[in-house]
């Protein structure tokens, strides 16, 4: 439906031909196309959401076996919202509750990566299957990972003294009316879009570029096949990136269109979600650099071998 | 009647200050309101989201700004 609007729009309102139409057309697509799909997606999952949040989690994860605890936390982390401000309490928050760190860590990497923008993102620019894959192996980096930091004993980098709750919580969904919960959704769905929708104007106009004027060749000998740390620069490249997450991702779009490997492509998009500077400058407050280093070790190591994984496979 | 506002100190923290503010303005009522930025003090709320707002020691909401009428809403169920 899009794709023809925006073809009557281009061609034959505003009446422009040859390659500047093509261009303006993928555009002006594009944009509305995810426009559309975000403000769809955040609005569905924020509704979703008005039941459960990190209250809800918190004490629902308290004292459940280990296993049970790294797969749901990573779960959780779908659904729940996360911004890097509220990553210290939340992290206080699970320690305080006897939540052991590696499930905390598994909650802590699937929370950032399957956040709702990423995902409506990928839902409307590589479709289902990519997504799911993404959704997927961003749920076993966060499992295992969180899983491997538990076993390395490394609660003594814990830099703040917590008092652990005695009392056991009590998980209750939270109590409000339809109405109430629509109106939540909507101005949330609307505060992040507001926040958003200019970095995806330029994402997707960068990408129209390169779309329309670089040729593929040159892509396919730098992020292709023909370079072979392309998965490894691709990671490091994506980790200072997270505010980006909505701009960038239409520019892996048109990148893997013309020749970049869909492994580099993942790899590359759960870097930028999943491993943040800014969060690893805010809980430096209270863990250790050691612990942050091993965190971003894994998380970073995990991502690549995933990325090599599917590079090889497809 | 005492508002708290908890939050470390992230954008959205001053914005429900601000809005707390606004909301006292309006009621009309003598209400005391302090930021506690603490972390410590914070987490004894039980609080994982921030900004919250807490009033006579009752936290009311987590992790988002309220709006100005919000807050004088729950002003007036208290």
């Amino acid at each position: 439906m899009w794709y023809e609007l925006s073809q009557v729009f281009i061609y034959n309102f505003i009446g422009l031909e040859g390659k500047l139409a093509e261009t303006a057309h993928f555009f002006v697509y594009d944009t509305v196309k995810i426009w559309f799909l975000l403000i769809t997606i955040i609005f569905a999952v924020s509704f979703l959401r008005s039941w459960v949040n990190t209250e809800y989690v918190r004490a629902h994860l308290q004292g459940k076996s280990a296993l049970y605890g790294h797969v749901a936390a990573a779960g959780f982390g779908i659904i729940t919202p996360f911004c890097s401000c509220s990553a210290i309490p939340l992290f206080l928050g699970f320690i305080q509750a006897r939540i052991p760190l590696g499930v905390t860590f598994s909650f802590l990497i699937s929370a950032p990566m399957n956040n709702e923008v990423a995902i409506a993102m990928l839902f409307g620019l590589f479709g289902w299957k990519v997504t799911s894959l993404y959704i997927g192996f961003g749920l076993l980096v966060a499992i295992f990972g969180g899983l491997l930091i538990g076993k390395l004993n490394l609660e003594k980098e814990i830099l703040m003294d917590i008092k652990p709750l005695e009392i056991e919580l009590q998980a209750d969904f939270v109590r409000l009316s339809f109405k109430e919960r629509t109106k939540e959704a909507w101005d949330y769905t609307w505060d992040i879009f507001k926040k958003i929708y200019l970095y995806i104007l330029l994402g997707v106009g960068v990408g129209a570029w390169i779309h329309g004027y670089i040729p593929t060749d040159f892509i396919t000998q730098y992020t292709g096949k023909g370079n072979p740390f392309a998965v490894i620069i691709a990671v490091l490249m994506g980790i200072p990136m997270y505010s980006n997450a909505a701009g960038v991702i239409p520019l892996v779009e048109v990148l893997t269109a013309k020749g970049m490997l869909l492994g580099t492509a993942l790899s590359f998009m759960m870097a930028v979600t999943a491993l943040s500077l800014p969060e690893a400058l805010i809980l430096k407050r209270i863990i250790s650099i050691k612990l942050i280093a091993i965190f971003f070790g894994i998380v970073g190591s995990g991502i690549i071998a995933i990325g090599y994984l599917f590079n090889f496979i497809l | 009647m005492k508002i708290e506002v908890l939050g470390t100190g992230c954008s959205k923290c001053k914005a429900l200050e601000e809005a707390a503010k606004q909301a006292v303005a309006k009621s009309g009522k003598f209400v005391q309101i302090e930021k506690v930025e603490d972390i410590q003090k914070i987490m004894e709320y039980g609080v994982m989201s921030t900004p919250a707002l807490v009033i006579d020691g009752k936290v009311l909401s987590t992790g988002k700004v309220l709006s100005v009428s919000d807050i004088i809403e729950l002003i007036k169920i208290q």
